[in-house]
């Protein structure tokens, strides 16, 4: 069984959890996914594997509670299992010859980014990180990026902690420094990951983004989540998560991710409302 | 259950293939063990096929048989990604049946085809079978659709635009680009659409698919198509009709224009050959492929086919694995 190990929340809406999946943990790269089920009747959702330990057998998640799903598992607390747990899903991140590296996470996507950053690390590349977030209370891995960055920028929307300003200000800005990048890697919101490929097209540099569209299976299997990428349609569960940014298809992608948001609305209210019951 | 005879067979994909060849070899004595991607065992006969023409309490009932003869099935195993067919081998296993089907859709890559309210019949089929859509109070969402196009005249498209009707839509076409007597459905499938109301459009080929400004799906343009000489597969080649052009209004295009098998096995096992569509290539009825001790058959060898013939492959193949593992030995 999927068991939790560990749950600790790392601000008001973004948990960490720890699971036991050995043989997931043995494969897992940094820019890999798994899909999980809280519950029997869960939906599946897609989570990227923020860290995990091979010799323990765990995997570490970090999410963002911020609908239906996100909610229910909310819920379950240590000692408790989850119902699915598959993976590693998805494309590892490319990590070859890169000397130095630009790595951007926004908001939640800072989980996603650190393995990345971490991995980087390790291999003795240069990592400028820089982590965005809307306020000094939502701020997460601060301690975590700084171990393996040897510079780190966290941008707050209102200033109430780093810098005020967005992250493509701080990008802006080390670019100008003289700082010459061979890769930036963005992952965020999509308005976030396209405004800094519109920034890194302007100087020539190769920006990777991670695409998190709408999944169902992550095996090929539906084609949910396809995006176009370079004028070809792709699947983000197997040819990505990572893609080229100056390539990606930011606007479609943005359309086809409101899908479902009525409904979304819906699930989030019905549970919020649950939730609201169980304190009484 | 039946006497073991202490020999291990590791079979990928849980369809009507893998478990025929897995009933079988437990039934010779064969310790198995089969790896399903998804949480749930059953292929397509799960996801795909809907309730009202095959009620999963059925294929549930086919896997309560099996693990009470000693199958062990392991879901949410991605073989390629958690596990390799290498590994499979090296915790013991002595041959590996691959009867991973042939999952991954096929568009049309016509313009229009990300739009909302286009899918592929494998995700709108999921979607409300595997995920449970159908049922009112499911967590999962589904477009609940006015108008909607399948587009493809295959078994594939007939579940589709029925479980679309049945979805509460108004008015269901199929699109199909040659005439009713090229249809590649069962004839009787055909004949329970009819009766159900689905409206078809034969000698129609969608061309572009339109949307509004919030990009939700609002017409099909097609053109009509007359059938021309015969192609490679003795069918009449459709050809385009001049001037032709004509929009049908929906809400929703369901692609069911075929599949072919997913990447995951052929770029992670060195030496298995396959052929330009992505199948595994076998060496007759054995369903030996390329690698010593790995067989293959069903949707992953022929691409997308027959239940039949599926099981028919799993069999042959439990037949051709047991004689492989007695002459090794
Ligand atoms: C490869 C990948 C990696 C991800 N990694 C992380 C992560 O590490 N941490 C994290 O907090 N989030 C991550 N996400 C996003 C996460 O999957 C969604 O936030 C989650 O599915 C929302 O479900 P919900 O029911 O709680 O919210 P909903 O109310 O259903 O939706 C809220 C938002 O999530 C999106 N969403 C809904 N269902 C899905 C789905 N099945 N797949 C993808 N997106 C969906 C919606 O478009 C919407 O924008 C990742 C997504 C992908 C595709
Ligand atoms: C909607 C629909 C209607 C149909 N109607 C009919 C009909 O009326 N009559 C008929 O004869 N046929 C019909 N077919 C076709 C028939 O269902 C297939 O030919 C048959 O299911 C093929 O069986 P299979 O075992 O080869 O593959 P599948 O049933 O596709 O099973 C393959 C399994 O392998 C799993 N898998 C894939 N990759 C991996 C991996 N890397 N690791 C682990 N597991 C993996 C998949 O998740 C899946 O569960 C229909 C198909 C569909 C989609
Ligand atoms: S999630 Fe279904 S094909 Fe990618």
């Amino acid at each position: 069984m999927y068991r939790i190990l560990r749950k600790e929340s790392l601000n008001p809406t973004v948990s960490l959890m720890d699971i036991q999946a050995p043989l997931i943990a043995k494969k897992a790269e940094p820019g890999q996914f798994i899909i999980l089920r809280a519950k029997e009747d869960s939906e599946r959702i897609p989570l990227t594997i923020a860290d995990f330990d091979r010799e323990k057998g765990t995997v570490t998640i970090i999410y963002q509670i911020v609908g239906g799903s996100t909610m229910e598992l909310d819920t379950l607390n240590e000692g408790e299992c989850l119902h699915d747990f598959v993976g590693p899903l998805g494309k590892p991140s490319e990590t070859d010859g890169l000397k130095k590296v630009a790595v951007i996470g926004g908001g939640v996507g800072c989980a996603i980014a650190y393995p990345i950053a971490k991995k980087l690390s390790s291999l003795g590349c240069e990592v400028h990180s820089i982590a965005g977030f809307r306020n000094k209370e939502l701020v997460i891995l601060e301690d975590e990026f700084k171990k393996v960055s040897s510079k780190l920028c966290i941008m707050t929307d209102d200033g109430s902690y780093g810098t005020k300003g967005l992250v493509t200000n701080a990008l802006e800005e080390l670019i100008k420094e003289g700082n010459q990048y061979d890769e930036v890697i963005a992952i965020g919101p999509l308005v976030m990951m396209k405004f800094v490929c519109l920034l890194t097209k302007k100087y020539g540099i190769k920006t990777i983004v991670s695409m998190n569209p709408i999944m169902i299976d992550g095996t090929g299997m539906c084609g949910g989540c396809r995006l176009t990428v370079g004028g070809q349609t792709k699947f983000a569960c197997v040819d990505g998560p990572d893609f080229d940014g100056h390539l990606v298809d930011f606007d479609e992608a943005m359309h086809r991710g409101t899908i479902y948001r009525d409904f979304e609305s819906h699930m989030r209210d019905k549970n919020c409302n649950l939730m609201k019951q169980g304190d009484k | 259950m039946p006497v073991s005879n202490g020999h291990r067979v590791a079979i990928v994909g849980s369809g009507p293939s893998g478990l025929a060849a897995a009933g079988d070899l437990a039934k010779m004595g064969y310790k198995v063990t089969v790896y399903e991607a998804l949480h749930l065992a059953g292929g397509v006969l799960v996801y795909g096929i809907p309730e009202f023409r095959l009620p999963k309490i059925i294929v549930q009932n086919e896997i309560d048989n099996l693990k009470a003869i000693g199958v062990d099935i392991e879901t949410n195993m991605v073989i390629g990604k958690v596990l390799t067919v290498d590994e499979l081998f090296e915790m013991g296993n002595e041959a590996v049946y691959i009867g991973s089907g042939a999952g991954l859709p096929r568009f049309m890559n016509i313009p229009g085809e990300s739009l909302k309210g286009v899918y592929s019949a494998n995700e709108y089929l999921t979607r409300i079978n595997l995920m449970k859509a159908y049922k009112k109070d499911s967590k999962t969402p589904i477009m609940h659709s006015k108008n909607v196009a399948v587009v493809g005249g295959g078994n594939v498209a007939m579940d589709s635009a029925r479980c679309a009707k049945r979805m509460g839509a108004e008015n269901v076409y199929i699109i199909y680009r040659r005439s009713r007597n090229e249809m590649p459905a069962r004839k009787e499938e055909v004949e329970h659409a009819i009766e159900e109301g689905i409206i078809f459009r034969t000698l129609t080929n969608p061309v572009e698919i339109l949307g509004d400004e919030k990009g939700m799906v609002n017409g099909v343009k097609c053109v009509e198509m007359e059938l021309g000489e015969p192609d490679a597969s003795g069918r009449c080649r459709p050809v385009e009709k001049p001037d032709s052009e004509l929009v049908i209004d929906v809400d929703t295009v369901i692609m069911a224009i075929g599949t072919s098998p997913n990447p995951l096995i052929r770029t992670t096992t060195p030496g298995l050959e396959t052929n330009q569509r992505g199948c595994i290539v076998t060496d007759g009825d054995s369903g030996m492929t390329s690698r010593e001790g790995v067989y293959a058959g069903g949707d992953a060898v022929t691409g997308a086919a027959t239940v039949i013939l599926a099981m028919g492959a799993g069999k042959a193949a439990a037949k051709a694995i047991d004689e492989y593992i007695k002459n090794k030995n």
